[in-house]
């Protein structure tokens, strides 16, 4: 009964007790594996992923810089329109301050020449009225004369009288002609 | 009964060290595990696009995991580096973890203490070595076993964070990628031979039991298969944490 309770041991490896050969070899498969796999597989994933991250990086940074380009020329834009506006503006004001300079001038020259036109216009009248006057004295004293010669037969004796009567009636005629 | 004398049964210890040796179905599956990453790697990202393919895709999506899901969000910004690493590291638990299931193979390389003892080994030197590295070795220490405690407490502290940190850790790490592989392994055996057995019984009534011990054996297959992938996670996840500790500022 012992001697089979002994071989019974002996025959039954200890599964908690490495088998030293196993020790050996696995350490080599596991370092082999190691080897390649560290050294040929994953720093390439990396590298992929690395150059994954930059192309997406690169790919926003581009759409980026297009879109601050975008937003540059829009500005641009905006900047030169909002000037042109000013300056379309500035255009229209000055006109309308020159077309009232030349409105304002305008009617200045024309009251002028109105003024200057009724002047003229008064002064020939002064001038045509003291000539009518004056021909009309000429006149008025020639048939004050005539009328006088065909009355003279009938009254010459009061000469003086006549005379002043004559003056008379030309001071009284100038009277009412001047107003 | 000829046949069920012939049956391995009930499953022993012994069923896992087939042929203890340099050449063994375990040392050979470790090679082929290493062999079918490589080339599974290697050949998905042969030609890297911006623009991945499916093959390209699928490569970077399980390094991308270990990336950002594990390294990244564990670690943090520094565990970027780590990155290669745990991805090395869960590709290969998980490749021979998925042994254990694989038609034809049927057993995880695992499920035998020195591999996980290996990887375990190398967490271990990994994040004592990222912390002595960053902080220097004394400062690694003081930080790693001087916890912001009252000085009376620290004759207990410091043997309990030397032994939680420095000696549990690594053992744990070993211990429980080995056994949840093993204990699976025995649990499918269990099953899938328990089912022969019972077919084998001289008992006529005990015959279409075996169909229920073989529908069993496929549903663990699928809860192994759970288990696999939560081992081969829990592992890296571990590994990553480890690392942070060991980089994390004092407290």
């Amino acid at each position: 009964m012992h001697y089979l309770a002994a071989d019974y041991l002996a025959a039954e490896p200890n599964p908690i007790v490495p088998i030293w050969q196993e020790l050996v070899v696995g350490t080599i498969a596991f370092a082999v594996l190691c080897f390649v796999l560290m050294k040929f597989a994953f720093p390439r994933m990396e590298a992929t992923f690395r150059a994954r991250v930059e192309a997406i990086e690169g790919g926003i940074q581009k759409a980026e810089a297009a879109q601050a380009e975008a937003n540059a020329l829009l500005e641009q834009y905006r900047a030169q329109l909002a000037e042109a506006r000013t300056e379309a503006a500035r255009i229209r004001d000055e006109a309308r301050a020159e077309a009232m300079n030349i409105k304002t001038d305008l009617l200045a020259q024309a009251r002028e020449d109105s003024d200057r036109v009724i002047a003229a216009g008064r002064e020939q009248l002064v001038a045509e009225r003291e000539t009518v006057a004056r021909e009309l004295r000429a006149t008025m004293g020639q048939i004050a004369v005539d009328l006088a010669s065909k009355i003279v037969g009938e009254v010459l004796e009061d000469e003086v009288r006549r005379r002043g009567t004559v003056e008379r009636f030309m001071a009284d005629l100038e009277g009412e002609g001047i107003r | 009964m000829v046949l069920a004398d012939e049956l391995p049964f009930p499953p022993s210890v012994e069923d896992f060290h087939l042929v203890p040796a340099w050449v063994s179905k375990f040392t050979v599956l470790v090679w082929i595990a290493v062999a079918l990453i490589i080339i599974f790697f290697l050949v998905l990202y042969r030609n890297p696009k911006l623009v991945p393919t499916r093959g390209q895709w699928l490569a970077e999506s399980f390094y991308g995991f270990v990336r950002d899901r594990v390294a990244g969000d564990l670690i943090g910004h520094e565990g970027l580096r780590f990155a290669p690493y745990l991805a090395t590291l869960f590709s290969f638990i998980l490749l021979t973890n998925l042994f254990g299931i694989v038609p034809g193979i049927q057993i995880s390389t695992n499920t035998h203490i020195a591999f996980t003892a290996m990887l375990a080994v190398i967490s271990y030197v990994l994040f004592v070595a990222v912390g002595i590295r960053k902080f220097g070795f004394w400062h690694y220490w003081k930080k790693s076993l001087f916890l912001p405690a009252p000085l009376a407490v620290q004759p207990i502290l410091i043997p309990i964070e030397f032994v939680s940190t420095f000696v549990v850790r690594p053992l744990t790490l070993a211990i429980r990628l080995f056994a949840n592989m093993f204990a699976g392994h025995v649990i499918l055996l269990v099953f899938t031979l328990g089912g022969f057995v019972l077919l084998n019984s001289s008992a006529w009534f005990l015959k279409p039991i075996s169909v229920l011990s073989w529908v069993m054996a496929i549903a663990l297959t699928f809860l192994e298969a759970l288990v696999i992938l939560l081992q081969a996670y829990v592992f890296v996840v571990l590994t990553a944490s480890y690392v942070q500790g060991a980089l994390v500022e004092d407290h």
